[in-house]
């Protein structure tokens, strides 16, 4: 086990490496980034002594072992549009998107869990095909229409939640959270909604044609031959075998909504890296793009990890080897 | 005679599908006395499973007992509500499927199998229920119980598993254990122990058995009495003894030329020319005709029903004929 961890860790590094390679490519070739920071009147002299100074005359293999150091500091360079930090920019908006996310996925997986479970149990009844129905529209509807629907039904008809914005914020240490106000939490409704919506119906899709799957193997059959209860067959054996797929789907799917949410953020005016990319797509911010670009890309990466340990928890198969013939 | 364990009488089970129902067991009734092992057999499709199932209450919907009665200990049960159900599964009556590798729960410890089951059904204490699962996966033979009982499916092989898989049928001490096919999937190897070890088992907790297999060589060793199924209905049944030196059926006198050598034990039973009739497309009169070496022209009209044969009852002409003289 520990040596599948560590390839997998070494995997992740391998991965990380070429997307910071993708986004090291991006800051230096697309556009140049002296004339990005200098003005027009600049003489070609200052320009080459500022090329000098930035490295940009090095070769490409210790640009890019220095692209990465500074990486790892946390040192991204400064943005074209702003002149700040870009490190700094993300760090101060990436609490407003890990939470609308966490809450997103969240909704997606509890009640999409819920939903999944209830219509493989009662494939027939009236409510399970009202949630098939409802979830194959959450299916075929863009996300931005639902979140322009929501804000429309309980933004501008009802007015019951705003429909801009994270409401108001409390800040610990370097993280802004709006979970500790009730304006925070209603702010988060909508466009968590919308969001985790077309997850919340894939994860009932999911769950429940592994729950109709599961319900037909022989250890069902037996675990009622042996007369347990409905609710240890159907929660204990049935759904827990029906995990191993819903992780992987859902530890996907998590790094789906971070990337996703760009566009509930554009709709909402979310404050979060998201509503921060598409600025900096506008002003051709480089440095921004590809922060963001690695950014997504470690998030993937250790869900991926988290995915993965989490299949040794659930599956003892793999966990321990056998010790029988098969 | 004591009071039966296990009482059938004229079941029918039927599946309604789209091009009208199929009846998969077709008026059946025997009955199963106490300690007594009845075998089972016929050819695939013969309605063998379903009855099991219809006797322990897990037909696959859309399948239903359409017909008839159930009875244990004399207690109707075919008619029970679920939940009263529930209870006498695994409680008194215990079952066992073909496949091991498939029986067992893969995400859990064989022993959270064995301590969950025994919990459903006994008041009793997890400490004490675990300790009665170390007994029982020694009584089966798995050499060192109290580490095996916290290890998962995955770690037993096969032949192991069934054993695990047996314990669990015997878990709560049930009066009846259905065994259908409980060595199909196993190495041809061990077999034999495990169906010697069933045997000797159910023996010893005095508990009948019903043994559904294919192999008459198995039956010939085990059951007490056996059941001859054909295309969903008893073509013959009667103690072993009789039936096996005796066959008043002409298809169980097919099934016993098809007793396979011990070298040859995986054979089915093929070798009567031609195939069992779909139960959508049973013929007229006895549902043997078309494949009867001694069918007459009663055959193809009257369909017979159970006739007293010797010590056995035999459902064709034929036999009413020789027996009457
Ligand atoms: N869901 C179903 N719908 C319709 N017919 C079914 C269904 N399940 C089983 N049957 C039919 O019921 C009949 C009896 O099946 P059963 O499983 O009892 O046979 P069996 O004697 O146990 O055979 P085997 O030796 O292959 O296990 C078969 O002809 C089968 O085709
Ligand atoms: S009734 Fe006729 S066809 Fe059927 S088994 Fe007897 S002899 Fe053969
Ligand atoms: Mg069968």
């Amino acid at each position: 086990m520990l040596a599948f961890i560590l390839r997998r860790l070494f995997q992740s590094v391998i991965v990380m490496l070429a997307v910071a390679f993708v986004s090291f490519v991006m800051f230096n070739f697309v556009g140049d980034p002296v004339n990005a920071m200098v003005g027009q009147d600049t003489t070609m002299q200052d320009r080459e002594a500022l090329r000098e100074k930035l490295g940009l005359n090095d070769p490409m293999p210790i640009r890019f072992a220095r692209f990465v150091g500074n990486a790892l500091q946390g040192n991204f360079g400064l943005s074209y549009r702003t002149a700040e930090p870009v490190g700094r920019m993300i760090a101060e908006r990436l609490p407003a998107t890990l939470e609308l996310s966490l809450v997103a996925a969240t909704f997606a997986l509890i009640v999409g869990l819920m939903m999944g479970v209830y219509t493989g149990l009662y494939r027939n009844s009236w409510l399970s095909r009202l949630f098939m129905t409802l979830s194959l529209i959450g299916v075929s509807l863009p996300p931005f229409m639902v979140g322009i629907l929501l804000i429309l039904v309980f933004a501008v008809l009802l007015g019951w939640l705003p429909s801009f914005g994270r409401g108001d914020v409390v800040k610990i240490g370097g993280w802004t959270t709006g979970f500790l106000t009730v304006s925070g939490w209603k702010a988060l409704i909508l466009p968590a909604v919308t969001l985790g919506l077309f997850q919340m119906t894939l994860i009932t899709r999911l769950v429940r044609a592994e729950m109709l799957e599961v319900l037909r193997t022989d250890y069902i059959k037996f675990a009622r031959a042996r007369g347990l209860s409905n609710r240890a067959v159907n929660f204990g054996h049935a759904l827990k075998n029906t995990l191993v797929p819903v992780i992987t789907i859902t530890g996907l799917q998590l790094g789906a909504i971070i990337a996703f949410a760009i566009i509930t953020e554009t709709v909402f005016s979310w404050p979060g890296i998201g509503l921060l990319f598409i600025q900096s797509v506008y002003f051709a911010d480089i440095p921004v793009m590809s922060t963001y670009l690695v950014m997504i890309g470690l998030i993937f990466v250790i869900i991926n990890l988290i995915v993965d340990l989490l299949y040794f928890a659930v599956d003892p198969r793999l966990r321990i080897g056998g010790g029988g013939g098969h | 005679m004591a009071e039966p364990v296990l009482e059938v009488k004229n079941l029918r089970v039927e599946f309604p599908t789209r091009r009208g129902t199929l009846v998969a067991v077709d008026d059946v009734s025997f009955s199963i006395a106490p300690g007594e092992v009845l075998g089972v057999v016929g050819e695939s499709g013969a309605g063998k499973s379903m009855t099991g199932s219809a006797v322990i209450g897990l037909l696959t919907p859309p399948g239903r007992v359409a017909a008839g009665e159930i009875r244990l200990m004399g207690r109707r049960i075919d008619k029970l509500p679920y939940g009263e159900m529930r209870k006498i599964r695994g409680r008194q009556i215990g079952a066992i499927f073909q496949d091991p590798l498939t029986s067992l729960n893969p995400l859990y410890r064989i022993g959270d199998q064995l301590v969950e089951t025994i919990l459903t059904h006994l008041p009793m204490t997890k400490a004490e229920a675990r300790a009665r699962a170390i007994g029982l996966l020694k009584e089966v033979g798995i050499p060192g119980a109290e580490d095996r009982i916290d290890h998962y499916p995955h770690q037993f092989s096969g032949g192991m598993r069934q054993r695990v898989v047996i314990a669990l049928a015997l878990c709560c001490n049930p009066t009846l254990i259905i065994a259908d096919e409980p060595t199909t999937a196993l190495d041809v190897s061990i077999q034999a122990q495990i169906i010697t070890l069933l045997k000797r088992l159910c023996a010893e907790h005095g508990c009948s058995v019903m043994l559904v297999t294919h192999d008459m060589g198995v039956i010939a060793e085990t059951a007490d009495r056996v059941a001859v199924m054909y295309a969903g209905r008893i073509a013959e049944i009667g103690p072993v003894r009789d039936v096996i030196k005796h066959a008043h059926h002409p298809y169980t006198r097919g099934l016993m030329g098809a007793i396979p050598t011990i070298s040859e034990r995986e054979g089915r039973l093929n070798q009567i020319d031609g195939a069992m009739p779909r139960l959508n497309a049973i013929p007229r009169g006895c549902a043997f005709n078309p494949r009867c070496p001694e069918v007459f022209d009663r055959c193809r009209v009257d369909r017979p029903d159970l006739m007293r044969a010797g010590g056995s009852l035999a459902a064709c002409w034929k036999a009413e004929e020789a027996v009457n003289g």
